[in-house]
C-alpha cells in the first residue's frame, strides 16, 4: 500500500504568505484576518475559509451572526490537535456559537464503562472549544435548545440534522458545514458567500407528492423516519418539496425526518408546502419555477423504505434500545414514559438482557427531572446519557449484537459504525421488544389492509 | 518501480484541492457518507449498504459521484490523512466542500492533502475499476487501463 499525499498546494502557498487570493473578492477586515492582523488563529481559521470560497466558488464572502460546531463531536488525534492548534494560538468566537454533541457525557462517563485514556482526551477537546468561547450546549438538536435561529438568519451549522433543520423548518440559512469550518466561520464571523445562503439557490428541485398515504399513517411517528430515510435515497443532494405533510405536525418529527434525510442524501434543505416556511404554496417553493422532476410517493414505497432501515430480524435477540438520535425533546421522554407506563401497569419490567439507552441533552433533562416522568423512566431502568451519542463515545459493549431504534439516522449509521445488527421501529415497539427481549414489531400502520 | 504504463487517455479535470497523486482506481457508482462510511484507522469502506462494502480505499485513487449524509465526513478524512489510511486521491462527479474541507485542514495542520479532481460525466464514466490514475496539480488525470500488479498496490 502507498499513500502519495503530497504538499497541496496552489492556494496554500499563495495565502501562506498572507496575500490574497485572486479569485475571491475579500474585504478589508477579511485581509486583516488573513495578514494575521487579529491574530494567528483567526489567520489560520480564514485562510481555510477563503481556501473554501476557492473550492464553492464564491465570489466574496459574507456574514454570519450564528455558529454551531459539529468538529467537536468526533474524538480523534487529528480533531483534538486542530482544536488545541487553534485554542493555543488564543482563538475566540467573535459570533454566538452552541457545540454540537461531544465525545463523552461529561458527568457520568464512568457509569458507561468509557475508557479513561480516552475520556481524558475527551475532555481535552471540550476544554478547547469552551476555552474559545463556544457555549457548552452539547446537542444535536440545537434547534430545539438554546439560541434557535431566526427566520431569514444568516449562519454557519454544523450537523447534518441540524443544518436541514435549520434551512428547512426554521428558514435560517447555512450551507452544509463540515467538521473544523465550523469554528473556522465561528472565529472570523466569515463564509464563503454561496449555496443555501442565497435565495436564488434555496427553490425547490424535486416535487415529491405522497399519492394515496392515509392520513392516520402521515400523523405516525414512524412515517417520518421512513419518509426522511426514502427522499435522502431519492434525491442526494437536490431540494426536495414535498406535498401533502399534515400542517400539525411536530418539531420531532421534523427533525426525525431531517436526521434520516442528512444520512440517506445530502439533504440541506427542503420544502413542505403550508407547513415550512418558504413553501406556503407549491409556486413559492419553486420560486415559479417548473420542478426537475415529480415523483409519487406511494406506501408500497414507504414500505420498503422502513425494511430497509432494518437489518435484523423479526424475533431477534435484542440487546440495546438507543432512542435520542437526534437528542430526546422533553416531549418525547414525556411520550416515553407514557409508553412505559401501560406496561408497567401491565406488571411487565425491562427484560434482563436489554440495555436501554435515551441519548439527551442538559436542557431537555432538566425539564425531565421537574417531571413525574423521571422515576418511571429511572424505575424502569432506563439509562440516560447527555452531551454526547452512543456513535461518539464507546458506550456500546463489544458484545452487543443487536440494536434496536426509532431513528432512520441511528438505523442508518448503526451497522456500520457499531458493527450491529439494527431493528428500526416505533418507540411503542422498541418498548414492547425491550419487555420482551427480542424484536417485535406490529407494524400496524404499514401492514397491508 | 513498475515499467512506465502507456497513458491511454488524458482527461482535464478541475481540481478542487490540487496535488499530485498515482494509484488503482476503486470505482463506485454511488455517493459516499466517510463518516458512517469509511474507517480512519483500516481505511476500509464500512457502510453496509454500499456497493463497495469491505474494500479497502488506502493508495487507491477513489472514484465516486459525491459525498452525502454527515458533516463528520470531513473529520475523517482528515483522521485518515493522519494515520496513513487516506485514499491517494478522490475523483468526484460533483464538488463535495466537505470533503474538501478535511483535504484542506490537513494542508493546513499537517501540509498533507489528498488531491481532489472533478471530472465531467463523461471522463467520471469513462474510467474503469482498477484503471491506473495519474493525476497532476493542474488537474489532468491521465489513465492507464489495468497495471497488472507489478509490485505495486498487490
Amino acid at each position: 500500500m502507498s499513500v502519495h499525499p503530497v504538499r497541496n498546494s496552489r492556494m496554500g502557498d499563495i495565502l501562506q504568505g498572507g496575500k490574497t487570493s485572486n479569485a475571491v473578492k475579500l474585504s478589508r477586515r477579511d485581509k486583516e484576518l488573513l495578514d494575521g492582523q487579529q491574530g494567528k488563529a483567526a489567520q489560520m481559521a480564514m485562510r481555510i475559509l477563503v481556501r473554501m470560497a476557492e473550492v464553492d466558488g464564491a465570489a466574496e464572502m459574507m456574514d454570519v451572526s450564528q455558529a454551531h460546531i459539529d468538529g467537536c463531536g468526533l474524538l480523534s488525534e487529528a480533531g483534538l490537535e486542530f482544536a488545541e492548534t487553534l485554542a493555543a494560538k488564543g482563538a475566540k468566537v467573535a459570533i454566538p456559537t452552541t457545540l454540537n454533541m461531544g465525545p463523552l457525557d461529561l458527568q457520568n462517563w464512568r457509569q458507561f464503562g468509557v475508557d479513561e485514556d480516552f475520556a481524558a482526551k475527551a475532555i481535552r477537546q471540550a476544554k478547547a472549544y469552551t476555552d474559545m468561547g463556544c457555549i457548552p450546549t452539547w446537542t444535536c438538536a440545537p434547534y430545539q435548545s438554546y439560541l434557535t435561529p431566526r427566520f431569514g438568519q444568516q449562519i454557519a451549522w454544523g450537523e447534518s440534522n441540524a443544518i436541514c433543520y435549520a434551512n428547512s423548518v426554521l428558514g435560517a440559512r447555512t450551507n452544509r458545514y463540515g467538521d473544523y469550518i465550523d469554528i473556522c466561520a465561528a472565529i472570523t464571523g466569515r463564509v464563503p458567500k454561496c449555496g443555501l445562503h442565497l435565495k436564488q439557490n434555496r427553490k425547490g428541485q424535486i416535487l415529491l407528492r405522497l399519492a394515496d398515504i392515509d392520513p392516520a399513517i402521515i400523523r405516525s411517528n414512524a412515517f417520518y423516519a421512513t419518509l426522511g430515510h426514502l427522499i435522502g435515497s431519492l434525491v442526494d443532494d437536490k431540494i426536495p418539496v414535498i406535498e401533502g405533510l399534515a400542517t400539525e405536525v411536530s418539531s420531532d418529527q421534523l427533525k426525525a425526518l431531517c436526521a434520516a434525510a442528512a444520512s440517506s442524501g445530502a439533504v440541506a434543505l427542503f420544502h413542505a408546502v403550508g407547513v415550512t416556511p418558504e413553501a406556503n404554496t407549491l409556486e413559492e417553493a419553486f420560486q415559479g419555477n417548473t420542478p426537475e422532476r415529480i415523483i409519487d410517493i406511494h406506501l408500497s414505497d414507504l414500505r420498503k423504505s422502513c425494511s430497509d432501515l432494518s437489518t435484523a430480524n423479526e424475533g431477534a435477540g435484542l440487546d440495546l434500545v438507543v432512542l435520542g438520535c437526534p437528542h430526546f425533546s422533553f416531549d418525547e421522554f414525556r411520550e416515553l414514559a407514557n409508553l412505559i407506563q401501560t406496561e408497567t401497569e401491565k406488571g411487565k419490567t425491562l427484560h434482563p438482557r436489554v440495555q436501554f439507552v435515551v441519548i439527551s441533552c442538559q436542557t431537555s433533562y432538566a425539564l425531565l427531572q421537574r417531571s413525574e416522568f423521571f422515576n418511571v423512566l429511572a424505575d424502569f431502568g432506563v439509562d440516560i446519557t447527555l452531551d454526547t451519542c452512543v456513535f461518539h463515545t464507546p458506550m456500546v459493549s463489544p458484545d452487543t449484537k443487536v440494536i434496536m431504534t426509532n431513528s432512520g439516522k441511528c438505523a442508518y449509521y448503526a451497522p456500520g459504525e457499531l458493527g450491529v445488527q439494527v431493528a428500526f421501529g416505533t418507540m411503542a415497539e422498541c418498548v414492547e421488544s425491550a419487555v420482551k427481549g427480542h424484536v417485535c414489531r406490529n407494524e400496524i400502520l404499514w401492514k397491508e389492509s | 518501480m513498475p515499467k512506465r504504463n502507456i497513458v491511454e487517455r488524458i482527461l482535464n479535470g478541475r481540481p478542487v484541492v490540487a496535488g499530485q497523486a498515482e494509484g488503482r482506481a476503486l470505482v463506485s457508482k454511488e455517493p459516499l457518507s466517510f463518516w458512517g462510511g469509511i474507517c480512519p484507522q483500516t481505511g476500509e469502506i464500512i457502510d453496509r449498504r454500499h456497493e463497495r462494502s469491505g474494500a479497502i480505499v488506502t493508495g487507491r485513487v477513489f472514484v465516486f459521484p459525491q459525498g452525502k449524509g454527515s458533516s463528520t465526513s470531513s473529520a475523517v478524512l482528515l483522521e485518515s490523512i493522519k494515520t496513513g489510511f487516506a485514499p491517494a486521491a478522490i475523483i468526484n462527479l460533483k464538488v463535495d466542500s466537505i470533503l474538501a474541507l478535511g483535504s484542506i485542514v490537513s494542508d493546513e495542520l499537517y501540509h498533507q492533502a489528498v488531491p481532489i479532481v472533478v471530472l465531467t460525466k463523461e471522463d467520471f464514466f469513462s474510467i474503469k475499476q482498477d484503471d491506473y490514475i495519474t493525476i497532476e496539480p493542474d488537474g489532468t488525470v491521465k489513465v492507464s487501463a489495468k497495471l497488472r500488479e507489478k509490485g505495486r498496490n498487490a
